[in-house]
């Protein structure tokens, strides 16, 4: 930090010295630099290697491999004339009635499994927050928990379920459930400990208890994030819903799993169309809800 | 005085106020109707699916019983003399999921810039193409895997498939969004130096988007080792196919011996990546 006024007399040649060790430095900054990209890229085509070779992966498979997928996927589209559309779509669709009793037993699951998930989530996030609890030991426990419920993969909650409870849509109702109440805990509770800690402290400072805490000083501040996850949980839940049916948990996927095992081709593409309908329509009228909900949060914050 | 005029405030300046101001009181009846109406709503809604999914307590208490009889038969988790075999599968899982997603992330590439508002600037095209990346994400990766396992066959590369076209459209759409967020300024500042064409895409647009893009494809991977180790269950290889069997042949200790192994292996490759993306988005932040 030396200015140059100072250093006047050796200008010339403490610039020239400054300079050479500058580029010095720059040089060696540069060959780490260098040197770490590297090695990370060494990392990627071991790692790409070593994947290539478990799943007996090759370019050949993979060039063989998506025509014949494609060639698939284009042979369930059904053929529809112009003259006979109508018989045609209807043929297409046959099982319509059927369909959509299905499609609504997968919304109803994975709004019920939403809510359930969502209850137990709001119950387990408060002991899982740093700023709400002192014991480490129950915020440990909660923590643990959480991560426990959303870790182990929801179809093996059903496959499970489906042992204890049989088979139907009650056993994919819970298996939803459990993996919601894990991963909307961890969402919630991550709400909480991001919450403006001065009202915490106001409660606290004029007596009130842990539940007045929460009641007073949390929720008002979480409650429009809490609806938000809740909504994003419910669409995806919807998608996942869909696929529980494969082991017999209830859904239209018991539906789609019958028709690609019985090469049923057209019923695969109509279900499948249906289904991403569905989903569509969920997804855009969910964002929009959420939307407005954290646009009146802002609304009332400022 | 201002005190005492503030705490002391009379019956009828507090009648005066409440007719001047009602909403300050008292919510307004038709928006309480309308939240009271929103609630019965959605408690019915929540009574259907109870009653559709006839869920009854006896019901949950015989189930919680074969339930405990279950995790009964799992404890102690025990791999059996299929530790080897597990090992393996879970190698192929790991495998499928880094290359379904390597696979994905390369093919959204020119996905994403064909999608990319500043790249095509036609407004119904960059609209009709959004709502087609967006439609594909309907579609459960499970599903995917039964598709790709009826074209290409049992094993791990329909699993490879799976992952990546279910991971494909997703890409394509967050890698437009990158591409849109580019900052002109460092493009005008590389051109401004007298860059060519290249240079500006490697100086100026490369360090903006790369990083970016990395941390969303590792953030894929971990959410993908998840669904590949289920994706056995339907034939697509990997860990899922040893779990699916075991359960089958009701061999519950190895089952529990697989679950836990699913657990730390998605524990410890969770930890590794968002080291690694808190590393990468900290360098862009230093950068700017």
């Amino acid at each position: 930090m030396s200015s140059p006024g100072l250093i006047a007399g050796g200008l010339d040649t403490g610039r020239a010295e400054r300079l050479v060790a500058f580029e010095h430095r720059f040089a060696g900054a540069r060959r780490t630099r260098r040197l770490w990209t590297l090695l990370q890229v060494a990392v990627f085509a071991l790692a790409l290697a070593g994947s290539i070779m478990v799943s007996n992966f090759n370019l050949a498979g993979l060039l063989n491999g998506l025509p014949k997928a494609w060639t698939y996927i284009a042979g369930t589209l059904p053929e529809l004339r112009w003259q006979t559309l109508g018989a045609d779509l209807a043929d297409w669709y046959w099982g319509l009635r059927f369909w959509l009793r299905l499609l609504v037993e997968t919304i109803l699951m994975g709004f019920v499994g939403t809510v359930l998930g969502g209850v137990v989530a709001l119950i387990l996030c408060f002991p899982a927050s740093r700023n709400l609890v002192q014991h480490t030991a129950i915020y440990f426990a909660a923590r643990r928990t959480l991560e426990f419920l959303r870790t182990v993969p929801e179809l093996v909650f059903a496959l499970i379920f489906v042992f204890a409870f049989g088979l139907g849509p009650f056993a994919g109702v819970l298996a939803i459930a459990v993996h919601t109440a894990g991963s909307l805990g961890k969402l919630f509770a991550e709400v909480n400990e991001n919450v403006d800690p001065r009202p915490l402290d106001g409660i606290r400072a004029a007596g009130g208890n842990w539940l007045m805490l929460i009641r007073l000083g949390v929720a008002p501040q979480a409650l429009p994030n809490y609806a938000s996850y809740l909504l994003l949980r419910f669409e995806i839940n919807v998608r996942g819903a869909s696929a529980l049916g494969i082991v017999g948990a209830g859904g239209i996927g018991q539906e789609l799993y019958v028709a690609i095992r019985q090469f049923e081709y057209t019923d695969i593409s109509a279900i499948m169309l249906l289904l991403i309908a569905t989903t569509s329509i969920i997804d855009i009228t969910c964002e929009t809800i959420r939307h407005r909900l954290i646009g009146q949060d802002l609304h009332a914050g400022h | 005085m201002r005190d005492t005029d503030m705490n002391t405030i009379t019956h009828g300046e507090l009648a005066r106020l409440r007719k001047a101001h009602p909403g300050v009181f008292a919510r307004p009846l038709l928006e309480r109707l309308k939240t009271g109406a929103l609630w019965i709503g959605f408690a019915a809604a929540m009574a259907f699916g109870l009653w559709w999914i006839d869920a009854n307590p006896m019901r949950i208490v015989n189930g919680l019983n074969k339930l405990g009889l279950l995790v009964r038969l799992m404890l102690p988790p025990h791999p059996g003399d299929g530790l080897w075999d597990f090992v393996r599968a879970m190698a192929e899982t790991l495998g499928m999921a880094f290359l379904g997603t390597v696979v994905a992330a390369v093919l959204a590439v020119p996905l994403g810039f064909l999608g990319a508002k500043n790249v095509m600037p036609n407004w119904l095209f960059h609209f009709g193409l959004r709502r087609f990346y967006d439609g594909f994400r309907g579609i459960d990766g499970l599903v995917w895997a039964l598709i790709f396992v009826s074209a290409v066959g049992l094993g791990p590369f329909a699993g490879v498939l799976a992952i990546a076209v279910g991971d494909l459209m997703v890409f394509a759409k967050l890698f437009a969004e990158a591409i849109e967020n580019v900052e002109n300024r460092q493009v005008d500042g590389v051109r401004a130096a007298g860059g060519s064409r290249t240079q500006i895409m490697r100086l100026g647009v490369f360090p903006q988007v790369f990083p970016v893009m990395m941390s969303h494809v590792l953030y894929f991977f971990e959410s993908n080792v998840r669904s590949a180790t289920i994706l056995g269950i339907v034939g697509a290889g990997g860990i899922g196919l040893q779990l699916s069997d075991r359960m089958r042949i009701n061999n519950w200790q190895e089952a529990a011996f697989i679950i836990l192994m699913i657990l730390v292996t998605v524990a410890v490759i969770d930890n590794l990546s968002r080291r690694i993306r808190l590393k990468l988005i900290g360098t862009t932040s230093d950068a700017r």
